[in-house]
């Protein structure tokens, strides 16, 4: 394999480093002590910030039955693009993902394209429809050795049911990842409910049907002494919640998306489906307290909630376009701009917000690290100097229902190195056959290695 | 004025100046030969996602008058039910050469999302959607209160000073919310009344006063104008309001409480009207109800709207 | 650089004159219906009601002038923006079976005279219609031709002819205007 010398790097706690990758492993950061020899290709890494492969908890996918949307290569490209290097793909796909079958197709899928880790999520019901735990043992002891559990994109609203899925998952150390949304509070809703939604006569979406579901969910959660996980906060009141629980001792970790940080419900005067989104954008004052609880940790992580749609899902009335923006490729540069520029965050909070807390909640091991030698080599460089308009031709899944088109992002991905090889390439993706022959390499090196081991 | 999309959008000379051109146009239409070559060789489009056979003909009349040529598209039962989309539709209107397209639709914002999404060039004027705005019937109610309240004299003028109470489902009503800006823009006040769960929220943030009593508010604004919304009566099965003779105890405007009104205040309805709930017969038909003049002047606002947007030179994309 | 070529004296001889036409040819005031064109020919017309008034006792001028609006009736709608119309206010005897005498201010290619029969057509139908122009200016674009005509100006199609009434200027004159750069007459 061939070794990289990252000279020039700035580490997340702001040191300097060489950062040496040999053999899909960091051999070393210490500045200056890296040589140039033979057959090791040196980057410029003046400028730019070495942080640890992002981790997304919540990507969708699409792949099984929506491959018109992204496939497991498409959207794994776009995670590349992104920083990421690993990904959880979400459950609802069709079949949905709540067999073993399902979840080793999602995998090995992910396997074979290279571009990142991919990691299944299992759906917590069968065919998500909030009935019946699905398989979750079956999922959990796969060769997926699925731990995160989601109905995501539907919420498990019955309580039992919900108190039944936190325990058992406690059997396979997994977690519950709550989409909280009640089902009755905002049937046909369309957007954040407020002044604004009355003017605009689109059915309003409490923040209630959020709060009262994860409150309803860290108390279960204390009941049984499970763990529990919060998808994609959208409420001041849901800050407070978590904050509150956290203080008490529950076990809930809290995430929150990009879009949710930066936008807010003002878009929606447009109409333009863009911006439609589950759960909906918010008000300012939601956004700012967002942005609190990712500063002062009671969000823990900052999940992308990729969600792709074919542009006929957007191109429609507001009421009949699909939900949900895609995420991956702008999701540090809008980390950057509403937390790290704004002087809430550093890039130590980034590297644990991105990465390193998203991979414990979902218990992805041998991937993540802080840099120490012999870490395995996922990790990307971010230009945060760069100050540029989000265009489309940024995104590289198969979908293009961005918000941030037009808007002026801070910080750019130049390089992406998963297990060491570099997917992307100062900006420009690698090609899929050299990845995925790559991805075979690393794959037979490491079958050899536990056979040795 | 390229579209009408929302009386939130109209300037109070713009929303005067529609109201003066409908005073032509009634004239109009009190003559024998009630056309006017204005539109000819222009093509209007109904195009009706949701059944309404009151606005479609007013519309139709209108552009008849104007000369236009109109083509009804009703929704139903066509292509578009089948799963067209409102791009497709749109797009098929341009190829035949529609110059204004009339479109009324459930889904709030529809007609806003057909005007700026380049699909279609034609002029668009929101005839109803969703729970949103309904601005030309706002318009019409506005014209229908000028010429009332200051017959003779109306030209010219907005609503300075006049007290306007709009009574029911503010929730969901687009009429509420199209005429609440309306009358704004023209100098009136508005009071909403209405029980507190078919008030929308955040409305307190709204330029209208919020009250639940009616018959407070009749005893407090003495006002000129009593408008009445239809209540439909599925609100009741969502548990808007328990039974329909509780509303209309509480919140219908009765011969009592039509007794109570300044005789020279004026009572509005939209239609169709639910006669018994929201409405007496007798305050139907009195001599204080507007009803029927509210039909004729939507005709004549609509020739007007008809006429701004489709008579001169296109103005460039904005 | 304008040229003046009525002054007020002018013009006031110019619809004396033709308000005595006027009678002339009806044989008095029975049956007659004076329909300005907006925006001076309202007010001419008032005039010439005025006028008459005077000359035969026993006339209501408010009974017998009106205002007859063309925007509608347009040719050239589609070319400019917008135009905003004025009302049509016919005296109450209608013109079923009368002389309408059309009023304009000036008359040029004969389209604001076209649009006006045409409108008059949708509002009833004269015995017969006449036309009255303070200014006739030639240049003719239909087979149209005035009546009673105040002053005969012969003009080149580059200048432009303003006509100022007190009750809309403030002041009171015919002027001609000589640029090529302005453009066309003031009826189009």
């Amino acid at each position: 394999m061939t070794r990289y010398l990252l000279r020039g790097a700035t580490l997340p706690d702001g040191s300097p480093a060489d950062i040496v990758i040999d053999e899909g492993r960091i051999v070393s950061t210490a500045p200056g002590a890296a040589s140039d020899g033979p057959g090791t290709i040196v980057i410029d890494a003046g400028g730019l910030v070495a942080l640890p492969g992002l981790v997304d908890l919540h990507t969708h996918l699409r792949e099984p039955g929506f491959e018109q949307s992204e496939t497991v290569l498409t959207g794994t490209r776009a995670a590349a693009a992104g920083g990421f290097t690993s990904v959880f793909a979400m459950a609802n796909t069709l079949p949905v993902s709540d067999t073993a079958g399902v979840v080793e197709q999602v995998q090995s899928l992910g396997d074979a394209a290279g571009y990142a880790t991919v990691r299944p999520i299992g759906a917590v019901t069968v065919g998500l429809a909030g009935e019946r735990l699905s398989e979750i043992g079956a999922m959990a002891q796969s060769r997926a050795a699925v731990r995160v559990f989601s109905d995501d994109g539907k919420c498990v609203h019955d309580s039992l049911l919900m108190r039944r899925a936190l325990e058992y998952v406690k059997t396979f150390d997994g977690v519950i990842a709550q989409h909280a949304q009640d089902p009755r509070l905002t049937e046909n809703a369309q957007m954040n409910e407020g002044a604004l939604s009355s003017e605009l006569g689109l059915k309003g979406w409490p923040a209630v049907a959020e709060e009262s579901i994860i409150a309803r969910d860290v108390l279960l959660a204390e009941h049984v002494g499970a763990r529990l996980h919060v998808c994609h906060l959208s409420t001041a009141g849901s800050v407070d919640v978590i904050r509150w629980a956290k203080a008490r001792g529950i076990a809930v970790t809290a995430e929150a998306t990009p879009h949710h940080l930066l936008l807010t419900e003002d878009l929606v005067r447009s109409y333009d489906a863009r911006y439609k989104v589950n759960p909906p954008l918010r008000r300012d004052d939601d956004v700012q307290a967002l942005r609190e609880g990712v500063a002062d940790g009671t969000i823990d992580i900052v999940a992308t909630d990729h969600a792709p749609h074919p542009r006929e899902s957007k191109e429609s009335e507001w009421d009949a376009a699909a939900f949900g923006m895609v995420g991956l490729e702008s999701a540090l540069p809008v980390v950057q701009t509403a937390l790290v520029d704004t002087g809430l965050i550093g890039w130590q909070d980034v590297a644990r917000v991105l990465s390193t807390a998203p991979a414990r909640i979902g218990r992805l091991t041998g991937h993540t690290h802080s840099f120490e030698d012999g870490a395995p080599a996922n990790l990307t460089l971010v230009d945060p100097s760069d100050r540029s308009v989000f265009t489309l031709d940024r995104l590289h899944g198969k979908s293009v229902n961005t918000p941030y088109e037009g808007l002026e992002l801070a910080g750019n991905v130049r390089w992406t190195f998963h297990h060491g090889f570099p997917t992307l390439r100062d900006g420009v993706l690698a090609p899929a056959d050299e990845v995925a022959a790559s991805a075979a390499s690393i794959a037979q090196h490491r079958i050899g290695a536990q056979s040795h081991g | 004025m390229r579209h009408l999309l929302s009386t939130k959008d109209l300037t109070r000379d713009e929303a005067v100046r529609i109201l003066d051109i409908a005073e032509d146009m009634a004239d109009v239409s009190t003559r024998e030969v009630k056309k006017l070559p204005a539109l000819r060789g222009k093509t209007v489009v109904n195009l009706f996602f949701e059944d309404s056979t009151r606005t479609r003909i007013s519309f139709e009349a209108a552009a008849k008058r104007l000369s236009a040529d109109v083509i009804n598209f009703s929704a139903k039962g066509s292509s578009v039910s089948k799963g067209e989309s409102l791009k497709d539709t749109a797009q098929t209107l341009a190829a035949m050469g529609a110059d204004g397209v009339v479109i009324r639709h459930h889904a709030s914002g529809a007609p806003q999302v057909l005007a700026q999404s380049g699909w279609i060039d034609a002029a668009i004027v929101n005839a109803g959607d969703g729970t949103h705005e309904h601005p030309t019937q706002a318009l019409l109610d506005a014209f229908t209160m000028r010429r009332r309240l200051f017959p003779g004299e109306s030209r010219g003028r907005g609503l300075d000073g006049v007290s306007v109470v709009i009574v029911g489902d503010i929730l969901h009503s687009r009429v509420a919310r199209s005429n609440l800006w309306l009358l704004r823009t023209l100098g009136a006040t508005v009071t909403f009344v209405a029980p507190a769960t078919l008030v929308p929220l955040g409305a307190d943030t709204w330029p209208a006063d919020i009250s639940f009593d009616l018959d407070a508010t009749l005893a407090l604004t003495q006002p000129d104008v009593v408008m009445m919304l239809r209540i439909q009566s599925e609100r009741m099965n969502a548990a808007y309001f328990p039974t329909a003779r509780e509303y209309a105890r509480q919140w219908g405007l009765d011969d009592e409480r039509l007794g109570r009104l300044r005789p020279d205040s004026i009572v509005m309805h939209p239609g169709p009207m639910n006669r018994g709930l929201e409405i007496s017969a007798g305050a139907a038909d009195s001599a204080q109800s507007t009803v029927l003049e509210q039909v004729a002047n939507g005709v004549s606002i609509r020739m007007a709207v008809l006429y701004l947007l489709l008579s001169g030179e296109r103005e460039a994309l904005a | 650089m304008a040229r003046t070529v009525l002054q007020q004296a002018d013009i006031a001889r110019a619809l004396t004159r033709i308000s005595h036409e006027i009678l002339e040819s009806n044989r008095g005031a029975n049956d007659l219906v004076i329909l300005g064109i907006p925006t001076r020919g309202v007010v001419l017309a008032e005039r010439i009601g005025g006028i008459i008034a005077g000359i035969e006792p026993g006339v209501d001028p408010a009974a017998m002038v009106g205002s007859l609006d063309i925007t509608m009736y347009r040719d050239d709608l589609a070319k400019h923006p917008t135009r905003t119309p004025s009302p049509t206010q016919v005296p109450r005897q209608g013109i079923d079976g009368k002389t309408v005498v059309l009023v304009d201010d000036v008359l040029y290619s004969g389209r604001t005279v076209r649009a006006a029969l045409d409108a008059l057509n949708d509002l009833g139908r004269p015995r017969v219609v006449r036309l009255a122009a303070l200014v006739d200016r030639g240049h003719r674009d239909l087979p149209i031709r005035a009546d009673f005509v105040g002053k005969n100006l012969p003009t080149s199609r580059d200048e432009r002819i303003n006509v100022r009434l007190a009750e809309i200027d403030g002041t009171e004159e015919v002027s001609i205007e000589g640029s090529s750069i302005e453009g066309s007459g003031t009826d189009a």
